[in-house]
C-alpha cells in the first residue's frame, strides 16, 4: 500500500527536480546525483551524531553509572560539545611523519565508508544508487579500506601503531572470507546481486503473520549470525578491537592523529558499522519491509531505520558485556569455524530451495546446519579440558 | 568523438599512467605502493568507460582489495635496509622505451576493425555466471586448482620453520 | 585515432611502464609491483578488444580477463611468498645481493 507519506521523500525530490525544467537531461541527472548524496549525508551525519551519545549514555547503563547528562536535556547536545572541542584541538604531526600519507590516510578511510551508504535500500523507491552489481560495489569498497588502516598505521612512524595496523589489516582480511561467502546463500535464493531484488525477494507474507525474511529460514539465521560477527571485527568493535583496544595500543593504528582528523577516523568507524548494518538489514532482515501484513501502513523508511536501530543497539551491547578475544583467537575463529559455517549455510540453502519450500527441506536444510555446528564444535573445542574452576584467592 | 566522450577517457587515462610511472619511478616503497593503487584504480575506471562494470569492481576487489594488501604486508615484514644508492639503470629505461616504441609502431601500422560496441550492457553477472558454468566449466576447475595450489604453495613458503 | 587505438596505446604505454619498473628496479618488490602493472595492462588490452571486436555477446574476452585477474593475485601471493621466505635466510631483498649460485 503505497501512500503518499511512505513516498514522501521520493515525491519532495520530484518537486526539487521540476524547478529545474528548463535545463537539459544531464543537468537534472547530475543534480538528481547531489541531492540523493546529500540526503544520505544529512541522514547520516546526524544519525552518527546521535549513536556517540547513545553509545555512551549505554554503556554507562551497562557499566551501572548514567552516562553524559550535562549538555542539553538528557546529554542530547553532547556531540556539539565533542563536535566543538575535535575542531579547535591542535592538529599535531609527528615529526618523523610521512605528510602526505598521514594527511591522506582519514580521506582514505572515511570515503569508503560513505560509498558503501550509497547502494542501500532505505525505503520503497528509496536507493541513492541503484546499481546493478550493488553487494559487489559494497565489498569492493569495504577492501578498499584495509589500505587506509595500512596508511595510518606506517605514516604515523611509530612502532605501536605499525602493530596496531598490522593486526588490523589481518583481522578485516581474514573475516571478508566468511563475510562474503555468507551473502552468497542470500544472493542465491534471490537470484540477483543488486540489494533492491534482494529486498523483493523478501516480499510477501505466510497467512499474513509471518513474513518471508531470509533471517527466519535456518541457513538465513546461521548466516545472519555469522554476518553479524563478521561485520563486528570488520568495524573493529568489541570483542574483536585488539587492533585499537586502549589498555593494549593505546589508539592502535590512530594513536598518533589529534583533533579533526581523530574525528575524521571515529566518523569512519561508525559509518562502517552503519554501512554493513543496513546491508545486514538489507540481506537477511527483510529490508524497509513490515513484520506482518498489518503493520504495512507504517512508512517503509521508518521500519527501516527502526530495524538499523536495533542491530545498531546490539552492536552497543556486545560492546559493553563481552570482554576482548586476542588476535589469534580471532584468526582461529575465522579460519577454523566461520568459513566451513558459511560454506555448510550455501549448501543449506542449496537444499532448502530444491525442496521448493516444502517441509521436509526445512528440517533437512536445519539437520545440515545442526550437525555442522555441532561437529565443528566438537573438533575444535575437544583439546580443552573444562573442569571445575578453584578459585584460590575470592572466598 | 565529442568532448564530452573524450574528456573522461583523458582524465583517466591521466590518472592510469601518472601512477603507473610514480610505481615505477619513485625510490620509497610505500609511496610506490600507494601509486600502484592509484594506477589500479584507474585501470578499473577505464573498465567501467569500456561497458565491463562487473571486471571493474572485481579489479578493484582482488587487485585493491587482496593485490595491493599482499604488497602492503610483505613491505611491511621486510624492513629494507638503507643501502647505497646506486644511480638509475637507463639502459633499462631504455629498453622499456624501445619496447613501446615498437608497440605504438605495430598499432600504428595495423588497421584495426571498425569499432561497434554493444547497444547494451551485455556483461550482466548473469551473463558471466552463466558463460562460467556451461562454456567455461573446465577453465574455471583449473583455475580453482591452481588458486588451490597457490594458497598452500604461499602458506608453507611463508611459514615459520620449526627450529 | 579512434577509441580502440586510443585504448590500446594506453594499455601498451602502461605495459612499457611495467617493463622499465621490472628491468630497472633492484628491489624485488618493485620487481613483483613491475609485473602486476604489465598483467593489469594485458587485461586492459583483452577487455578493450572484447568491447570493440567482433562477437562482443560472446563475452570471450571478458572471461579470459577474469581468469587472468585470478592467476595475477595467485601468482602474486606465491611470489611474496618467495620473497619472504629468502628476506628471512639472506636479511635482504635486493636481487644483485641474490647472487650465491653464480658459477
Amino acid at each position: 500500500m503505497i501512500n503518499g507519506l511512505d513516498q514522501i521523500f521520493v515525491i519532495a525530490k520530484g518537486l526539487l527536480l521540476s524547478l529545474l525544467w528548463w535545463a537539459p537531461a544531464w543537468v537534472v541527472q547530475v543534480v538528481s546525483a547531489f541531492v540523493n548524496i546529500a540526503a544520505v549525508l544529512a541522514v547520516f551525519l546526524t544519525l552518527f551524531a546521535l549513536i556517540s551519545v547513545f553509545e555512551r549514555k549505554i554503556l554507562a547503563r551497562i557499566q551501572n553509572r548514567y552516562g553524559p547528562n550535562r549538555v542539553g536535556p538528557f546529554g542530547l547536545l553532547q556531540p556539539v560539545a565533542d563536535g566543538i572541542k575535535m575542531l579547535v584541538k591542535e592538529d599535531i604531526v609527528p615529526r618523523g611523519a610521512d605528510k602526505v600519507v598521514h594527511f591522506l590516510a582519514p580521506i582514505a578511510m572515511v570515503a569508503p565508508a560513505i560509498l558503501a551508504l550509497g547502494v542501500i535500500p532505505y525505503g520503497r523507491n528509496m536507493t541513492a544508487f541503484s546499481i546493478d552489481a550493488g553487494i559487489l560495489f559494497f565489498f569492493a569498497v569495504g577492501s578498499a579500506t584495509e589500505l587506509s588502516v595500512f596508511m595510518a598505521g606506517w605514516s604515523s612512524n611509530n612502532k605501536y601503531s605499525m602493530l596496531g595496523a598490522m593486526r588490523a589489516i589481518a583481522q578485516m582480511v581474514s573475516y571478508e572470507m566468511p563475510l562474503i561467502v555468507t551473502v552468497l546463500p542470500v544472493v542465491m535464493i534471490a537470484g540477483s546481486l543488486s540489494p533492491d531484488r534482494i529486498v523483493d525477494a523478501q516480499a510477501g507474507y505466510i497467512l499474513g503473520l509471518i513474513p518471508k525474511w531470509f533471517v527466519l529460514t535456518p541457513w538465513g539465521a546461521a548466516a545472519f549470525l555469522l554476518f553479524f560477527t563478521a561485520s563486528l571485527v570488520e568495524s573493529n568493535r568489541t570483542p574483536f578491537d585488539l587492533p585499537e583496544g586502549e589498555s593494549e595500543l593505546v589508539a592502535g593504528h590512530m594513536t598518533e592523529y589529534s583533533g579533526f582528523k581523530y574525528a575524521t577516523f571515529f566518523m569512519a568507524e561508525y559509518f562502517g558499522m552503519f554501512a554493513v548494518s543496513g546491508m545486514a538489514v538489507t540481506l537477511f532482515l527483510g529490508g524497509w519491509h513490515a513484520p506482518t501484513a498489518f503493520l504495512q501502513f507504517i512508512p517503509s523508511w521508518i521500519w527501516f531505520f527502526s530495524k538499523l536501530s536495533v542491530l545498531l543497539f546490539t552492536f552497543i551491547w556486545i560492546r559493553g558485556t563481552l570482554p576482548r578475544i586476542r588476535i589469534d583467537q580471532t584468526m582461529k575463529l575465522a579460519w577454523t569455524f566461520m568459513l566451513p559455517m558459511a560454506f555448510t549455510c550455501v549448501i543449506a540453502a542449496a537444499v532448502w530451495h530444491y525442496a521448493a519450500g516444502g517441509i521436509l527441506g526445512w528440517l533437512e536444510s536445519l539437520a545440515i546446519v545442526s550437525l555442522v555446528y555441532a561437529g565443528l564444535s566438537q573438533i575444535l573445542g575437544a583439546r580443552r579440558n573444562l573442569s571445575v574452576r578453584i578459585y584460590r584467592f575470592a572466598e | 568523438m565529442n568532448l564530452f566522450h573524450l574528456l573522461p577517457f583523458v582524465v583517466i587515462a591521466v590518472i592510469t599512467l601518472a601512477g603507473a610511472v610514480a610505481a615505477a619511478t619513485l625510490s620509497n616503497l610505500v609511496h610506490a605502493a600507494l601509486s600502484l593503487v592509484l594506477s589500479f584504480l584507474g585501470v578499473a575506471a577505464f573498465y567501467f568507460l569500456l561497458g565491463a562494470e562487473f571486471i571493474g569492481l572485481v579489479q578493484v576487489i582482488v587487485y585493491v582489495g587482496a593485490v595491493a594488501v599482499l604488497i602492503v604486508f610483505t613491505i611491511l615484514l621486510t624492513r629494507p635496509l638503507p643501502g647505497a644508492r646506486k644511480g638509475r639503470n637507463w639502459a633499462g629505461v631504455f629498453v622499456a622505451m624501445a619496447v613501446l616504441a615498437g608497440l605504438l609502431w605495430a598499432l600504428h601500422g595495423t588497421t584495426l576493425p571498425a569499432s561497434h560496441p554493444l547497444a547494451s550492457n551485455a556483461l550482466t553477472v548473469l551473463a558471466v555466471g552463466q558463460k562460467l558454468m556451461t562454456a567455461y566449466v573446465w577453465p574455471l576447475q583449473a583455475v580453482g586448482i591452481v588458486l588451490t595450489a597457490a594458497l598452500i604453495g604461499a602458506v608453507v613458503l611463508a611459514m615459520e620453520e620449526k627450529r | 585515432m579512434d577509441k580502440l587505438s586510443a585504448v590500446i596505446a594506453v594499455s601498451s604505454v602502461l605495459f612499457s611502464i611495467g617493463l622499465m619498473a621490472v628491468i630497472t628496479r633492484r628491489d624485488a618488490i618493485f620487481i613483483l609491483i613491475g609485473i602486476e602493472m604489465m598483467l593489469a595492462a594485458g587485461n586492459l588490452n583483452l577487455v578493450a578488444f572484447w568491447w570493440y571486436g567482433a562477437h562482443p555477446e560472446l563475452l570471450t574476452g571478458a572471461m579470459m580477463a577474469i581468469f587472468t585477474m585470478a592467476i595475477a593475485a595467485g601468482e602474486t601471493a606465491v611470489g611474496l611468498a618467495l620473497v619472504l621466505a629468502v628476506y628471512r635466510h639472506r636479511r635482504t631483498t635486493q636481487v644483485d645481493e641474490l647472487n650465491s649460485l653464480k658459477g
